[in-house]
């Protein structure tokens, strides 16, 4: 049996390569991956405590985070489609007009 | 049973509402019917409240009517109601009455000029709140009434506000009051503080319960806060300068509110507050010296006045001066019947004043008038019996008011203020006869031109007529003058003393009031004990033969007075000019009255204008308050600057700064567990 600190440790190395990947890239594609990227670092952390806890409700919260990434990835997708048919761009360093 | 008595002050405010709201859009006549008839509604009804007084018993006077609670604090509580007694009952038919008369007057005396309905709302205005200062049955509500005529006093002065001068003289008047009415309003504070509340007939009943103050105490202090509002209202030393500069105002409204109504108002106060000045002597003596030394020192400025109103203005000072004196020396129903007559005589002076400016289109320098008597014979007559009577001399009004007052001020003892109010009586005499010969005898020294305007004291020409020469004034005019020479002729028979034969009605209608809450007689004034009954018949004969002495010495100072003026501005009329030039230093000093305004405006304006401007307004306004609100703006826009480069539209670094608090609670988590 793989102990849980492995899966903690791996869920914590994708949540950093999520966060790092947010930061570092500019195209809004791939910040939406790593958004994704950190979603499943947690969902990861999720089901291994529910494994290790035999607690049900780990699972069920899951899936309530795949709703919602779904949700949101349907949003985002259709946000990114309409910033790029107006600023014919995906770098997020040109999309600024909110500044002050 | 109730009389209504809320209708009497209520007519005129109607009126005012009426007329002020909306009189703009209409004519003249109706204006007219409007405030004439709320006045005359008021006073025919006065009458009526008159008649159906004296069938009232004795036990339920003070007759006390109660309409409403206006406010409540903790235990104390204001009502409006309304208290009709002796004294209250004479100034009410003295104000209704000669304020309907005056009103009469104005209709004529103010035809030609602008701004004709504001004036009637604003006479109204004051006959509502001079009723409501002598009705009201607590001191509250009195104060709403005396404020309220200063208010109207105010109007009234500045009526032509368009001349700088009757504007600061409106502001003056309102000014000095204010200082007046601080006393008055601390003097009411310790009436609260003390007794409780504010209605006459509890205070005075806890008042009653006192002894009289041998040394300075509290109804001392009460007293002479009083007074200092009576000297505001009443123009009195110290604070009188306002009312000579009040005589911008229109001449009726010189009449009504600067010389019979209003400026009587501290007269009644005083009378009113007998309970609170019986038992504080000092405070009674201040009253009487600051009257005595009032009459004779406005008697000395108006011997040297050339401005007519002016001599009248300060004539009212010094008649107002004789009330005080006799407030002061405890005989408060000589006071009053001064009060009365002088409503009269000086309405009357001022009246035929403004029928001799309408006359003259609005001339106002003595010296520029003289023989009017061939020009306006109806004023003259009148104008002679006021003048016979302010001089004192039998039978007229003012003969046995205010012999009453110097006969009650030598019989209570202080021999030195009778000797000056003689002094004054005398000068009266002459100012008064000075002012009868510079108009009416001589030769007529004014120009006589077509193009003289008829402007009245406004100066502002209106050619309504051609004005050639002096004319006599309508009969709207006239006859008011006519009713007030009548009054100022008989009315002081009402108060003829014993010693005359008469039976000194006057004093013994008023007298309940004044001793229903005075001092028990033996703490105060010597009783006569069984050895000095017997000798009181004949000493009552010699004090009768006293009184006859004192009234002959008062009407010897009378004519001298008048044979004086006589002499020296009708017979040799060189003579006053080389008198002055004699004078020299002395004259001018009078003719600047004292130089009394500049003493004020250097002691007290002056220092007041210069820390206002430096410390209030451009040290603490501008600098600290404007400073600190400049300051914490400036602040809050240094640090916005700061913190908007946060604001970079850049995803990001946003997404570095969620990262960096998500971090940060981490961190904070993750200790306080350690912890």
């Amino acid at each position: 049996m793989v102990p849980l600190s492995y899966y903690l440790v791996l869920s914590a190395i994708l949540f950093a390569c999520g966060v790092a990947g947010f930061l570092i890239k500019r195209n809004i594609i791939t910040i939406f991956m790593s958004i994704e990227l950190m979603l499943n670092a947690v969902n990861l952390t999720f089901v291994a405590f529910a494994a290790e806890l035999h607690a049900l409700s780990g699972h069920v919260f899951v899936f309530f985070v795949m709703v919602v990434a779904a949700a949101e990835a349907a949003v985002g997708l259709a946000i990114i489609i309409s910033v790029f048919r107006t600023r014919e761009t995906l770098n997020v360093d040109r999309v600024n007009l909110l500044k002050l | 049973m109730s009389l209504h008595l809320w209708i009497i002050p209520l007519l005129p405010l109607t009126g005012a509402a009426i007329n002020g709201l909306l009189g703009k859009r209409f004519p003249k006549a109706v204006v007219n019917a409007i405030a004439l008839g709320s006045t005359a509604a008021a006073f025919l009804y006065a009458v009526w409240v008159a008649v159906q007084f004296f069938g009232l018993p004795a036990d339920q006077i003070p007759h006390i009517e109660h309409y409403a609670t206006w406010m409540t604090a903790g235990n104390f509580s204001a009502e409006f109601g309304i208290y009709l007694d002796q004294l209250s009952l004479v100034m009410l038919l003295i104000v209704s009455g000669v304020g309907f008369v005056i009103h009469i007057y104005s209709v004529g005396y103010m035809e030609h000029e602008g701004g004709y309905y504001r004036f009637f709302a604003y006479l109204n205005i004051f006959m509502f709140f001079m009723l409501t200062l002598i009705l009201a049955n607590n001191y509250l509500l009195m104060f709403v009434g005396w404020e309220g005529v200063g208010l109207a006093s105010y109007l009234l002065i500045g009526f032509w506000f368009l001349k700088d001068s009757a504007a600061n003289a409106g502001k003056k008047a309102f000014i000095t009051n204010r200082v007046g009415d601080f006393g008055f309003l601390i003097a009411l504070f310790l009436l609260i503080k003390h007794f409780g509340s504010l209605q006459y007939d509890s205070v005075f009943k806890a008042i009653s319960a006192y002894p009289i103050e041998a040394s300075a105490g509290l109804l001392t202090a009460i007293g002479l806060l009083m007074l200092l509002g009576a000297t505001g209202k009443s123009a009195q030393i110290p604070l009188y300068v306002w009312l000579p500069d009040a005589m911008e105002g229109p001449t009726p409204v010189s009449a009504l509110i600067h010389a019979a109504t209003m400026v009587t108002a501290g007269v009644y106060m005083v009378a009113r507050s007998n309970a609170v000045f019986n038992r504080a002597p000092i405070a009674l003596m201040t009253v009487a010296v600051i009257g005595t030394l009032t009459a004779i020192f406005a008697a000395s400025i108006g011997i040297l006045q050339t401005d007519i109103k002016k001599v009248l203005a300060y004539s009212t000072i010094s008649q107002l001066g004789y009330m005080f004196m006799g407030c002061g020396v405890a005989a408060y129903g000589a006071g009053i019947f001064h009060l009365m007559t002088h409503a009269f005589f000086k309405a009357l002076l001022f009246l035929s004043a403004g029928a001799i400016i309408h006359g003259l289109g609005g001339e106002q320098d003595m010296r520029h008038m003289g023989g009017l008597r061939k020009y306006m014979p109806k004023t003259f007559w009148c104008m002679t019996i006021a003048t016979f009577t302010i001089s004192g001399f039998p039978p007229l009004a003012a003969f046995f008011s205010k012999d009453e007052i110097l006969w009650k001020t030598w019989a209570s003892g202080n021999h030195i203020l009778w000797l000056i109010g003689l002094i004054a009586a005398g000068m009266t005499s002459f100012y008064m006869f000075r002012l009868w010969f510079m108009t009416f005898f001589g030769e007529y020294r004014g120009e006589i031109s077509a193009d003289a305007g008829h402007g009245h004291d406004s100066h502002d020409a209106h050619g309504e007529h051609g004005h050639a020469g002096p004319h006599e004034s309508p009969m709207i005019m006239i006859v008011p003058l006519m009713i007030l020479a009548a009054l100022s002729f008989v009315g002081g028979w009402v108060g003829v003393p014993a010693a005359l034969g008469g039976s000194d009605h006057f004093d013994h209608f008023l007298n309940p009031v004044f001793a229903q809450y005075a001092p028990p007689m033996d703490s105060y004034i010597h009783l006569p004990n069984t050895a000095e009954v017997a000798e009181q018949q004949s000493a009552e004969h010699e004090e009768r033969g006293m009184e006859f002495l004192m009234m002959g010495i008062s009407v010897a100072a009378a004519t001298i007075g008048f044979l004086g003026a006589w002499y020296l501005y009708y017979k040799r009329t060189d003579l006053p000019a080389r008198m002055a030039a004699a004078a020299g230093g002395l004259y001018r000093l009078v003719l600047d009255k004292y130089r009394i305004d500049e003493l004020y405006g250097a002691a007290i304006i002056r220092p007041i204008v210069l820390i206002s401007t430096n410390v209030l307004w451009k040290g603490i306004d501008a600098t600290l308050i404007d400073g600190a609100v400049d300051e914490s703006a400036a602040g809050a826009k240094d640090i916005s600057d700061g913190l908007r480069h946060m604001q970079s539209g850049n995803i990001r670094s946003y997404a570095g700064w969620v990262a960096f608090g998500a971090a940060v609670v981490i961190v904070f988590m993750v200790w306080k567990g350690v912890r």
